[in-house]
């Protein structure tokens, strides 16, 4: 038999089967999460299909992030039915401005080499970063599993993405995804996982490679899975442990490597050295140009945050921008939304959030609300937006008549010190 | 099992996410579907929700439902009477999310498909095949997994596991 890869392994733990892409399998799940965005739905779901317990309380965790603390009445109500059901059946629940669900998931420890989650959130596949086969269901799958501890899933193909060299300055992990986003294109993984491999992936720190596979879905991806290695475990090493550290199948978790023979979909080579800052233009993720061919475009809004690009190293990328030029464009409102409290702490303790703020640049609680629309800030009528979030559809930030241009932190921060749309490059001499 | 069903086509293109079909903003105030089915489409085609009747059929080119795996973007859309998405590609959530329901997604070449088209879709264990009565044309659709035609006649997942409490190989 030819060889598996990351995918089919870790599948086949899962199911107790010796699984190959193509079938489907009955898995035990490691780990569930939903949001209030999708868990009062899944309320709905568990209850109509006759749940009353769920399966194993501390595999299952909840998180407020889609909208915030001071949103309306009715948000606040669906928020207080999934709290009480969370307070009932002894479920763990981040509450309003704990951070991003993603971040959370992996920030808190839940997120293991090896391990299967499933996530009622689209970019659930970000913990793919740290080895997991994590990938995003609705809210009828989170409440099946929460019966049953189970979900059926094909298992998928893959792509290796394999990266070599190293970027060169002002060139981010973003502009790694993407990149790879124009390749593709929205479609050109769907079903599939994306095992990202080469030494380019290896040099890469676990925050930057959470943005890559935080950004797989968008190329329709299942699952976005690196390999685990030194970086992994130094990370993991320094998370908390809040949640089972054996699996359903009973084994400990363990890093999983695809075998030398495993057999790819396709194999796709990215050479890092060669790539440029890019922006995807509104309003597709896969409509990619380099960012010379959208200068001067002019910025209205600069949205620096989210689970794609609001952790400690992106907000710095872009502080060091912002803070060496000493200003931000008259016209431009900077909103920087740190992915998690965690973060924000970070960001305090240092200083660098005090600085933003002395700067002009508004800092709101960590949550998903305005990359979605579902919390303040909305951009205003026809306001061109630059943002570090994953998604760039019309009407995404809640506005249709906004235009939304996706691109790294330090292309965001260069435009908003401008005005218009800016490389990093004519910052170079701050981004060593 | 055997679902026979006709019905006139709405046409949309392609990369349609969930965000287009409901806007992530419209779930705060409510989840009712029957509310909801008011809304679609509504960033990209603020007419198309009055238009929709009951028992059209969407048609989409590639990736239908790419995007957010927000659930009721399926929901709303078989609360507008909608039994039938007609694709080229249907986004793994989107696919999910309406077996689960009851929408039934076909993923065949719809390139040709005209507006307003009459279609008429047989799906059963063969699979699905659509008939072009304005065009003539039969089309082909691709095979569905057995689970989810198991989980489809037996009206989604709800009914599913209220009689069998687990997911079970078909």
């Amino acid at each position: 038999m030819p060889g598996k890869t990351i995918s089919e392994k870790i599948l086949s733990r899962a199911s107790r089967r010796d699984a190959h892409a193509g079938e489907l399998v009955i898995c035990d799940v490691d780990a569930a999460m939903g949001t209030d965005a999708s868990a009062p739905m899944t309320l709905d779901y568990f209850e109509r299909m006759g749940g009353t317990r769920v399966f194993d309380p501390s595999r299952l965790v909840f998180v407020f992030d889609h909208y915030a603390a001071d949103s309306s009445a009715s948000t606040l109500s669906l928020q207080a039915r999934v709290r009480d059901f969370a307070i009932r059946q002894g479920v763990a629940l981040y509450d309003c401005g704990a951070g991003v669900c993603h971040q959370l998931m992996v920030e808190s420890g839940r997120t293991r080499p090896g391990a299967l989650l499933v996530g009622a959130d689209s970019h659930s596949v970000t913990g793919g970063a740290l080895n997991a086969f994590a990938t995003g269901i609705g809210s009828s799958d989170l409440a099946a599993t929460m019966i049953c501890g189970r979900i059926w899933l094909r298992v998928p193909e893959t792509i290796s993405v394999v990266l070599t060299g190293t970027t060169r300055p002002g060139v981010y992990p973003k502009d790694i995804a993407l990149a790879l986003a124009g390749r593709l294109g929205a479609d050109g993984a769907s079903y599939q996982t994306i095992e990202f491999d080469g030494s380019g992936a290896t040099s890469l720190e676990v925050d930057d490679r959470l943005v890559l596979s935080n950004m797989s879905v968008e190329m329709g991806a299942k699952a976005g899975i690196f390999r685990a290695d030194a970086k992994t475990a130094a990370y993991l090493a320094s998370r908390a442990v809040t949640t089972p550290v054996v699996s359903r199948t009973g084994e400990a978790f363990t890093p999983v490597e695809p075998d030398a023979d495993a057999v790819y979909a396709r194999e796709i080579s990215l050479d890092l050295t060669q790539l440029e800052p890019a922006i995807a233009m509104p309003h597709h993720v896969d409509r990619v140009v380099g960012v010379g061919q959208a200068v001067g475009t002019p910025v209205h809004m600069a949205f620096i945050g989210t689970c794609t690009g609001g952790r400690v190293c992106d907000i710095h990328q872009a502080a060091g921008i912002l803070l060496a030029a000493g200003r931000i464009a008259p016209g431009v409102q900077v909103v920087i939304a740190p992915a998690s409290h965690q973060v924000d702490t970070c960001l305090r303790l240092d200083g660098t959030l005090d600085r933003l703020a002395s700067l002009g640049a508004t800092i709101i609680p960590p949550g998903c609300g305005p990359c979605c629309g579902t919390a303040p800030p909305i951009p205003a009528d026809g306001a061109n937006v630059i943002s570090t979030a994953n998604r760039n559809f019309k009407a995404r930030m809640g506005n249709a008549t906004a235009l939304i241009y996706l691109a790294s932190p330090a292309t965001c921060a260069a435009s908003a010190v401008t005005g218009r749309i800016t490389g990093p490059g004519e910052f170079g001499e701050v981004l060593t | 099992m055997t679902i026979d069903l006709e019905g006139r086509a709405v046409l949309l293109g392609d990369d349609i996410n969930t965000d287009y079909i409901i806007s992530s903003s419209r779930k705060k105030d409510t989840l009712d579907p029957g509310v909801l089915r008011h809304f679609l489409f509504e960033s990209i085609d603020p007419a198309l929700a009055g238009a929709i009747r009951h028992g059209d059929m969407l048609v989409a080119g590639r990736n239908f439902g790419c995007g957010s795996a927000m659930e009721v973007a399926v929901t709303a859309v078989v609360a507008a009477g909608i039994r039938v998405v007609l694709a080229r590609s249907v986004a793994r959530t989107y696919y999910r999310n309406a077996i689960n329901n009851g929408l039934i997604p076909v993923e065949c070449d719809t390139r040709g498909i005209a507006a307003d088209a009459r279609l008429h879709l047989r799906l059963d264990d063969d699979g699905a095949r659509i008939m072009d009565q304005t065009s003539g044309r039969a089309i082909t659709g691709h095979p569905l997994p057995a689970i989810m035609l198991q989980i489809l006649g037996e009206g989604g997942l709800v009914p599913y596991f209220r009689k069998h409490h687990d997911f079970v190989a078909p």
